[in-house]
């Protein structure tokens, strides 16, 4: 079990103990940036023709498939593609501006998957704060979207790069907020000490995942919600969307500069992903005690990628939220419900101490009619702002 | 060796942003060569192993202010007019130096300052809690007020006042 | 860890010089609200950097000055930019010597 478990440990280990002593924790740096930065850039690259693969399969049609065995070296022709359009500037656009933006919002995302554990003993950074530190750095790519907005010296670059921050900045609270009970009841911001508290195993060998626990449940639905919205994917993709505004605050980018951006797009998607396999789906923990055997980076392989196929799914299903509906449902259903499950989760704890025998199905009830009651009254509020009926005057 | 070449790098950085800027005539340009010297603080504060400061300085400081900053330049359409600085920009300029040379003159001239480097240390995140949660629990629950406050200011200020109805023909 | 505790001093005090500067003699409000928020940064810089060469760093005093210091910094750069747009709203400009009607 260990063996192919900790293979990947001892690659990096064998490899670094060749260099001459002093280098080693540079060369080990080193390997694990290169290991991330391949498996990654891989992921990008067949995330992007599943996508389309699946989308098409959900629309009752083919995706691409002309390019190789089922269309999967078309990422190979969409980077040919990319790399060969030419680099056009506007000419009025804010030429230093206009170049770091793309940078700005890549080498930000390319550091949180530092910190994410990707199997046993496999973090590159084992950070005492690891979630903080995940988004103190995501927080920095907003930036970068106001930069490529107002460098492209558009006006609808600038419309789209302000509702692209204003959705970034609305989501963040959501974001956050759901992942505080995690922290509460792990009693750790380091995810290798997230990972741990979700070690252990109930009845039936069912691992004590967080997503098993009522406020898990709705903090994972929450935490998704919220990184839909913060990767500016369908459903909540009015910044960039084809119809709305063409391609929002990227109208002005062409070539290896929007290939950039497209890259940091969904490199975002995956270190959100990534993060909430490791808080709320026991990352690379099995599900069930005796399915411990398989390997701990396939596992949260697995898990990672039945999350891409569920936001791929949304994106495939649900219609596109107009600003105002996106701003109201984050800050007056997400936020408020946030708030709730973090007094549920508190409360989950509390009652973690009733010794009897029903204890479990009970507390099980009682914690999720908290949480499902204030959702049912928070949504039928929001959904109290329609418009009036319309009346129709017709021509005599 | 290696820590004097990152503070040296850091501290370059940090006081480019700032000169920037201040003395950029773009005020969006100023805008985001704060929050690269706000970035260069944060690193500091890593090398100062204050790691939970360090990365509250890159969420707040750079993921927060600097949007707001940015966004009231927009809303005031500070992009277009070309700022010009005050006709007393040297009297101004005078003071800063002056008050930068007497802090200098006074680092310089206290003895305890050029000493060893300290040990170690740890600033764990969960000591970081009990602290809050134990002696700092007033000022808690204070900075709760104050920043429920300042939000509810901010928006009451910066809410654009419907128009009046018209008073009722005579 | 080898530089010594008065470089971070001199920095510190850099940076609050240039912020003080650029606020007295800056026109725009914002940019005054930015020197403002530069001369917070360097005072915070002093209190992590006597924290960390302190004979008790374990008392966390610094370090728990400098977060309330930067949840405050952060309170009073949103009211002050929301003043400034404010009064945008009544003046059309942001420039602060033209805030002058209640001279005497």
């Amino acid at each position: 079990m260990s063996g192919a478990d900790q293979i990947f440990v001892w690659i990096g280990h064998e490899a670094a103990g060749w260099a001459p002593a002093p280098a080693q924790p540079l060369v080990s740096a080193i390997l694990a940036i290169a290991g991330i930065m391949a498996v990654f850039g891989a992921c990008f690259a067949l995330t992007t023709v599943a996508e389309r693969k699946i989308l098409g399969r959900m629309q009752n049609r083919f995706g691409p498939n002309r390019v190789g065995p089922y269309g999967l070296f078309q990422p190979l022709a969409d980077g040919v593609k990319m790399l060969t359009k030419e680099d056009i500037v506007p000419f009025s656009a804010d030429k230093t501006l206009h170049f770091l933006a793309p940078l700005v919002l890549t080498v930000p995302v390319w550091l949180a998957f530092a910190v994410l554990p990707f199997g046993r003993n496999m973090s590159a950074l084992d950070l005492d704060c690891g979630v903080l530190f995940f988004f103190a750095i995501g927080s920095a790519s907003e930036l970068a979207v106001f930069m490529a907005g107002w460098s492209s010296q558009n006006k609808y670059s600038l419309v789209g790069a302000m509702r692209a921050i204003a959705q970034m900045i609305s989501y963040e609270v959501p974001l956050v907020l759901s992942t505080v009970p995690v922290l509460m009841l792990a009693g750790s911001l380091s995810l290798n000490g997230i990972v741990a508290a979700q070690g252990s195993h109930t009845i039936g060998g069912l691992a004590r995942w967080n997503v098993f626990t009522p406020w898990g449940l709705a903090g994972l639905l929450l935490f998704l919600i919220a990184a839909t919205a913060e990767s500016n994917r369908s459903p909540f993709d009015l910044p960039e969307g084809e119809s709305e505004i063409i391609a929002g605050y990227l109208t002005e980018y062409s070539g290896f500069k929007y290939a950039l951006f497209f890259l940091g797009e969904y490199l975002g998607l995956f270190a959100v992903t990534g993060l909430a396999v490791t808080l709320f789906l026991g990352g690379w923990h099995a599900p069930f005690q005796w399915l411990e055997w398989a390997p701990s980076w396939l596992w949260f392989g697995a898990k990672f990628s039945v999350l891409i196929f569920l936001f791929i799914w949304a994106r495939a299903t649900l219609p596109r939220l107009r600003l105002d509906q996106l701003l109201n449902f984050s800050w007056r259903f997400l936020a408020p419900l946030s708030l709730i499950n973090l007094a549920v989760a508190a409360a989950w704890h509390w009652t973690g101490a009733w010794e009897s025998a029903a204890a479990a199905p009970v507390r099980w009830l009682l914690c999720a009619a908290l949480i499902a009651l204030p959702a049912h009254w928070l949504g039928r509020a929001l959904r109290g702002r329609l418009p009036p009926p319309r009346k129709y005057r017709y021509a005599e | 060796m290696l820590n004097e070449i990152a503070f040296l790098l850091c501290a370059t950085l940090t006081l480019a942003g700032a000169v920037a800027a201040m003395t950029l005539r773009n005020l969006v340009h100023c805008a985001l060569c704060a929050a690269g010297a706000f970035a260069g603080l944060a690193a500091i504060y890593l090398q100062l192993d204050a790691e939970f400061a360090g990365f509250a300085q890159l969420l707040v400081y750079v993921g927060a202010v600097a949007i707001l900053i940015v966004f009231t330049i927009l809303l005031t359409r500070g992009a277009e007019i070309q700022p010009a600085a005050s006709p007393s920009w040297r009297m101004g300029v005078t003071v800063g130096a002056l008050v930068t040379a007497c802090l200098i003159g006074s680092i310089a001239a206290s003895p305890g300052l050029h000493g060893s480097p300290p040990q170690t240390v740890q600033a764990p995140v969960k000591r970081i809690g009990e602290q809050l949660m134990n002696q700092y629990v007033m000022p808690l629950e204070a900075i709760g007020l104050l920043l429920t406050a300042a939000l509810l200011g901010a928006v009451i200020i910066a809410l654009r006042e419907p128009p009046k109805p018209e008073p009722p023909a005579p | 860890m080898t530089t010594p505790l008065a470089h971070y001093l001199i920095l510190a005090a850099l940076l609050f010089g240039v912020g003080l500067a650029g606020a007295l003699a800056r026109r725009n409000a914002i940019l005054v609200l930015l020197g403002l928020e530069l001369m917070l940064n360097a005072a915070n810089l002093n209190f992590i950097a006597f924290w960390r060469f302190s004979s008790h760093p374990g008392e966390l005093t610094g370090l728990m000055f400098v977060l309330f210091s930067i949840a405050i910094g952060a309170a009073e750069a949103a009211i002050g930019l929301a003043l400034v747009i404010a009064i945008h709203r009544h003046r059309r400009t942001a420039q602060v010597d033209r805030f002058d009607s209640l001279k005497g």
